[in-house]
């Protein structure tokens, strides 16, 4: 017993001390990722964003050396997320928190965070409230009501007037429609049905029937993704509902790659909102995804990856800035109008909400080579959440 | 029980099990040693404490009683839920939050007790799965009240008594933990080494005979089955109140599996089975996650898989076992 304790107590000692001697030329980032249950999937490919970006840009910014961290939040676990985030600062003495890819888990350390004033960047996840709950929050993603009021108002001004929404009925699903309905009615649409379907494995074919006798020019849907959107597009081939002629809108979840592996044809003519596609036609996209598919094994990479990507990016220029330094009010400071560009196009860190700023592209499925891809064919720049503008406007 | 002569009166009986074993002040004094030892490691110690706190209102039903429960989170998540809109809507002190959820989630155990107690086995888990999924759902969809699946937001906790701050190493949170779990631990230990827990043990082992010897099993079951519901409420608050979050996974099946895992692997049916399964549970958990985060699940698997094949009464079971071995020769 006298052993295991001594054999315990120079660990200890040895690891205070390594901590000390490394605190000098190291940047500690704890990122913290739901690396394995359902969304073990997503968790790696923001990952895999990371780590490609610190095998182009080397592991060294401003003369410190960059160190990750990698914890597993395990799914939606708040409490979980909240102690590993504790646990990284005052065990690991990490410098900045990131990763997050599910809102419930972003919250939570967003406390953290605040409490222990350490920057924290959130690489994915989607709800516009998750950065006000900490000053040093910042996001790389997107929200999901810049996709989708951005698409409401595109539609609007796009010659539709008449629209029908179906959307899941769970948190997300309500934010998507409202979002949309914002955007469509300020442009001067008109909604003529909402309609909210059951989450888990609904039957479709009720509920785009009632779709189809309102008879609306177009439908926005909003589900979640996997087998969902594949048994949708079932739905709407069955109820003779064409894409040419019904224009369905949606979010870039619903034509995501292996979406469109399930759904074959019957998703031609779908338009989606996005703020990135592999497909997108700029040089440095192109490179991105040549150097991502030789690095992880031929996967397209998706916006989770460039949410981990563009995350690593911002860190590293706020670095830069602040010549290595991470202390919270300098970092958050230097990021705060932070400009660059990504895969996904110009992006901006907006100063006052700390929340990203970028370009929403508009996208029609079509068969380019024999192959089911996003083609965009129109784009809107520098969108800002629109949740945040309302909230400055009050 | 020691090694004293065979007591000869049921009085004595009970007795002999409450007196207190030097092994048990020794592990109550261990739980003590996060403090100095490993100062880094107490927001994880809180939740092993909230852990074994909730497979212990396990044990209480499944160990004791022979209630098998596949939802038992609903009361956990009745707790977290209860303390967290208190604190949003009412005040943030934590004691009088923890009373209120406990409150709440007794309540509901007992409404539910009387389904409860008209059945056994297959059904009973059926049911209290069925009850326990039922419950998660009306929390999602009553997204204006809970957030869904958001989360709760707005749970703001006042320092503990007025002073002590839930603070970021996570001491307040184990001090608090740790003195719930031992306060509801003493109350367990004194309702099972009680008449009223002898009875429990009877209505486990046959459940028609007991009525015959005048021990009500149905009342008994209620009984219980409130009072377990209870104790997972309190498991519930607390994590809600040292975490400031609440969210739909408190109430999902996950937890109530993971609790099952947690108190087969201590050994149901001791006191101890639940606090031991759980502190294996989630040490085990931080460290396989901590070597490879997609596999830890794997090694949990492996080190179930051999508990109940080689410790069919759990890891508690299996030591109590090896020392009677011992003590005979």
């Amino acid at each position: 017993m006298k052993r295991v304790l001594l054999a315990g107590a120079t660990l200890l000692a040895a690891g205070l001390m390594a901590g000390s001697a490394q605190a000098q030329g190291t940047i500690k980032i704890g990122v913290v990722l739901p690396y394995s249950g359902q969304f073990a999937d997503a968790a790696k490919q923001v990952d895999e964003g990371i780590k490609l970006y610190m095998k182009k840009h080397g592991d060294t910014v401003a003369g410190k050396k960059i160190e990750i961290i990698r914890k597993d939040s395990g799914g939606i676990a708040p409490p979980v997320a909240k102690r590993l985030a504790e646990e990284l600062i005052v065990r690991d003495k990490v410098d900045i928190l990131a990763g997050w890819l599910l809102t419930p888990n972003s919250i939570a350390g967003c406390g953290v965070s605040a409490e222990a004033k350490k920057v924290m960047v959130i690489m994915n996840a989607a709800t516009s409230i998750i950065v006000d709950k900490s000053p040093y929050c910042t996001r790389t993603s997107f929200t999901l009501p810049m996709v989708t009021t951005t698409l409401g108002s595109w539609a609007a001004k796009n010659g539709i007037k008449k629209a029908y929404t179906m959307v899941s009925d769970f948190a997300p699903g309500h934010d998507a429609e409202q979002g949309f309905i914002n955007g469509f009615k300020a442009g001067g649409g008109e909604i003529v049905g909402s309609v909210r379907m059951a989450v888990a494995n609904p039957d479709f074919s009720a509920y785009v029937q009632r779709a189809k006798d309102i008879n609306p020019e177009a439908i926005f849907v909003f589900i979640p993704g996997g087998a969902q959107p594949a048994a949708l597009g079932k739905a709407f081939a069955e109820r003779g509902i064409d894409p040419k002629k019904v224009k369905i809108l949606g979010t870039g979840e619903v034509t995501d790659d292996s979406a469109l592996k399930n759904m074959g044809d019957s998703a031609l003519g779908i338009i989606t909102a996005w703020p990135y596609d592999h497909n997108l036609k700029n040089k440095m996209n192109q490179d991105f995804v040549a150097a991502y598919k030789k690095e992880f094994g031929g996967d397209n990479p998706n916006f989770f990856s460039a949410g981990g990507y563009d995350g690593m990016t911002l860190i590293y220029e706020g670095l830069k800035k602040t010549k290595g330094d991470a202390d919270a009010d300098k970092l958050i400071a230097a990021m705060k109008g932070t400009k660059w560009t990504s895969p996904r196009g110009p992006m901006m860190i907006d100063p006052e909400t700390r929340d990203v700023v970028e370009t929403i592209y508009i996208r029609r499925v079509e068969k380019v080579g024999g192959k089911l891809v996003n083609v965009d064919f129109n784009k809107v720049e520098n969108v800002k959440d629109p949740i945040h503008e309302a909230m400055k406007k009050k | 029980m020691p090694a004293s002569a065979a007591p000869s009166t049921p009085q004595q009986y009970l007795q002999s099990l409450s007196r207190w074993h030097p092994i048990e002040i020794a592990f109550w004094l261990a739980t003590l040693t996060p403090f100095l030892l490993f100062p880094t490691y107490l927001s994880l110690a809180s939740q092993i404490a909230v852990a074994a706190l909730f497979a212990l209102s396990l044990d209480l039903i499944l160990g004791y009683a022979g209630i098998v429960s596949l939802g038992h989170a609903a009361f956990f998540g009745i707790g977290a839920y209860t303390a967290g809109l208190f604190s949003k809507f009412v005040w943030g002190e934590p004691l009088s939050g923890l009373l209120v959820a406990t409150a709440m989630a007794a309540l509901v155990g007992y409404a539910s007790s009387f389904i409860v107690a008209r059945f056994r086995h297959l059904t009973l888990i059926m049911i209290t799965l069925g009850l326990g999924l039922l419950l998660a759902e009306a929390a999602n969809s009553a997204g204006w009240l809970t957030g869904g699946s958001d989360g709760l937001q707005g749970v703001d906790i006042w320092p503990l008594l007025g002073l002590f701050k839930f603070d970021l190493y996570g001491t307040t949170a184990y001090a608090y933990s740790l003195s719930v779990l031992f306060v509801v631990f003493l109350m367990a230990r004194r309702l099972i080494n009680s008449p009223f827990g002898l009875a429990l043990r009877g209505i486990r082992e046959n459940w028609v005979r007991m009525p015959a010897i005048g021990a009500d099993s149905r009342s008994h079951i209620r009984k219980v089955y409130t009072i377990s519901a209870g104790v997972a409420g309190i498991a519930g608050a607390v994590i809600a109140q040292t975490t400031s979050t609440v969210s739909l996974e408190a109430l999902s099946f996950e937890r109530s599996a993971d609790v099952l895992v947690m108190l087969v692997l201590g050994g149901a049916g001791r006191l101890y089975g639940g606090l031991v399964g759980a502190a294996i549970f989630m040490i085990a958990r931080d460290q396989f996650s901590g070597i490879a985060p997609q596999f830890w699940y794997f090694w949990i698997g492996i080190l179930l898989i051999a508990v109940v094949m080689l410790l069919p009464n759990g890891i508690l079971g299996g030591l109590s076992k090896i020392l009677a071995r011992w003590r005979g020769r």
